[in-house]
């Protein structure tokens, strides 16, 4: 399949001698849900500076659609749509004005980018303030404005970083369904987030980096699988009155009612559920004690001192 | 139509719309301090001058005061927007999307012109109130009314590229700009200066801009007209482009 993006010997050295990006290499393919994780000040968005033109590479090819972005990068920025991290609109235009001169930035003309700001502002529920300045807004109707804005000339890649820092569950939820539509309709997409639930719910490949560098890049079920063990929270649905002994599995009770069971990688949780049933012990519901891609990114990242 | 056209008329829309929307800021203010101009340097202060090369007074001043108009509001325009653009980070928005760096900067010098060019036409109908004007040279008029205020236009985009943070923004048209408007020929006449500072005036860009237009509209001029053009002109493309440069390289907005 064709790579929507294609990254090589990335480099990046800031003026100040801050080494932001060492030896980058990934690529996404066209129709992905791509995540690329890791802590404050690894490199995200650096790299994505580097892929939207807004930041200098030092050394490193980059292509974008099968176009070069040195070479080509006209035709490079045609393909991709940003929302980045911070509100950066201009806060005196309304949110219509906003999308039209967005629009009008990609050469589209002024009657066309009307309909397509009305249909966005529509579908991001913001049509009632299309007179209103951004500055008015709530973080969450900024947040869908960011997107509306990116989505206004119909990009092939669209890169959001943190799109929903900030934004209710409800909202959330809502975002999530969308970005889940527009890639399902062909735009692929690249994720930066510190929700890791978001990425666990969303990618289909992910890539970790850290100090500058790719840690891991796999698909998301194969990343998962590395976890070497799983801890899993069980609600009881009778209280327990003494605890496990002599149990095969790693058992902790933590109030009467719920019971944590930390299990290796391959072991079978049919058998936990036979041991318990043998003992009457009835679990009306359970959890993972952890996001699954969250304990994972701790690891890798060296930052999780439980495992 | 390709994307650079449709983003140049974007961007121009959008410039235009800007200051006409803040009009109390920026159309007001001028109108005021020229009609106080008028009133105080004219006619209080101008019945008490003899003429100068067969023109009263008042007439000699007009076309200095409607050219600093311009070149002041060119300036402030260009600086003021796209600082705020740069300050707020909404330059992004220009950054990440596909047109030519060239439109980038024609279409914020085409709107210093606009607001150069309105502010002059809302200048030079107050002075009309005041004193007779005509055009004598509408050829050396258009050229030095365009060139000049493109020249600052372009100017304010240097600063704003460079400016750090608002004070960077006021400090050139306070401490430079204006002292060498006041000392550009405006008010007084250069034969009216001693030798020394005849010489030391002649290294004042903006005595080119300011005799160039009076010439056009009352027919005298300190210095020569067509040397003056060339400079204007020579300047204004340098400027545009020494600020392509900058674009291409991303001072100011590329880390």
């Amino acid at each position: 399949m064709k790579n929507a993006l294609a990254i090589k010997h990335l480099y990046k050295t800031y003026s100040n001698g801050v080494h932001a990006l060492h030896d980058i290499n990934f690529s996404v393919e066209t129709g992905d849900f791509f995540g690329l994780l890791g802590p404050n000040g690894a490199g995200k968005s650096t790299t994505i500076g580097i892929i939207t033109s807004l930041v200098s590479k030092t050394s490193g090819d980059i292509k974008i659609m099968g176009y070069d972005l040195q070479k080509q990068p006209r035709k490079t920025k045609r393909c991709i749509g940003l929302v980045p991290q911070e509100f950066n609109f201009n806060i005196f235009e309304t949110t219509n004005q906003i999308l039209i001169n967005q629009a009008g930035y990609y050469g589209i003309p002024y009657k066309l980018a009307e309909k397509k700001a009305r249909y966005y502002l529509e579908r991001m529920d913001l049509w009632e303030q299309r007179d209103r300045a951004p500055r008015v807004l709530s973080g969450g109707m900024k947040r869908r404005l960011m997107i509306a804005r990116a989505l206004i000339h119909e990009p092939q890649l669209l890169i959001l970083d943190e799109p929903t820092a900030g934004v209710d569950v409800e909202l959330r939820h809502t975002l999530w369904d969308f970005l889940e539509e527009i890639n399902h309709n062909g735009t692929t997409i690249i994720l930066t987030t510190h929700y890791l639930e978001e990425a666990e719910s969303l990618c289909k490949n992910i890539a970790i980096i850290n100090r500058g560098k790719i840690i891991e890049h796999l698909p998301k079920a194969k990343l998962l699988n590395q976890l070497k063990q799983e801890t899993f929270v069980l609600y009881l649905k009778n209280p327990l009155h003494s605890p496990l002994l002599g149990s095969p599995f790693q058992f902790e009770t933590t109030d009467p009612h719920t019971l944590d069971v930390t299990i290796k990688n391959e072991t079978n949780l049919n058998e936990i559920f036979q041991y318990l049933s043998e003992h009457q012990i009835l679990v009306s519901s359970m959890k993972n004690k952890k996001n699954r891609l969250e304990e994972l990114f701790l690891n890798l990242t060296g930052t999780n001192d439980g495992n | 139509m390709e994307i650079n056209s449709i983003a140049l008329i974007t961007l121009l829309r959008k410039e235009t719309t800007r200051f006409f929307r803040i009009w109390p800021q920026t159309l007001l203010p001028p109108v005021i301090t020229i009609t106080l101009y008028f009133i105080l340097f004219g006619k209080l202060v101008g019945s008490q001058i003899q003429a100068i090369n067969g023109h009263s007074y008042m007439q000699f001043i007009a076309p200095g005061l409607i050219m600093m108009s311009i070149i002041t509001n060119a300036y402030g325009n260009v600086v003021a927007s796209f600082f705020s653009l740069r300050f707020q980070k909404s330059i992004e928005e220009l950054l990440i999307a596909p047109l030519s760096n060239w439109v980038i900067l024609l279409g914020f010098t085409f709107g210093g012109i606009l607001r150069g060019l309105t502010v002059g036409c809302l200048v030079s109908i107050i002075a009309l109130f005041f004193t007779h004007l005509k055009i004598q040279h509408f050829f050396i008029f258009f050229i030095s009314l365009f060139f000049t205020s493109a020249f600052f236009s372009l100017a304010g985009f240097t600063n704003a590229l460079f400016a750090k943070k608002f004070d960077d923004i006021s400090i050139i048209p306070s401490f430079i700009l204006t002292p060498l408007i006041y000392l550009g020929g405006v008010f007084y006449s250069l034969a009216q200066l001693p030798v020394f500072w005849q010489t030391f005036s002649k290294f004042n860009p903006l005595l080119y801009m300011i005799n160039t237009f009076r010439y056009s509209i009352i027919g005298i001029s300190d210095i020569n007209v067509l040397m003056a053009l060339i400079l204007i002109v020579t300047g204004t493309v340098l400027l545009f482009l020494i600020n392509l440069y900058l674009l291409n390289k991303g001072v100011g907005l590329k880390s």
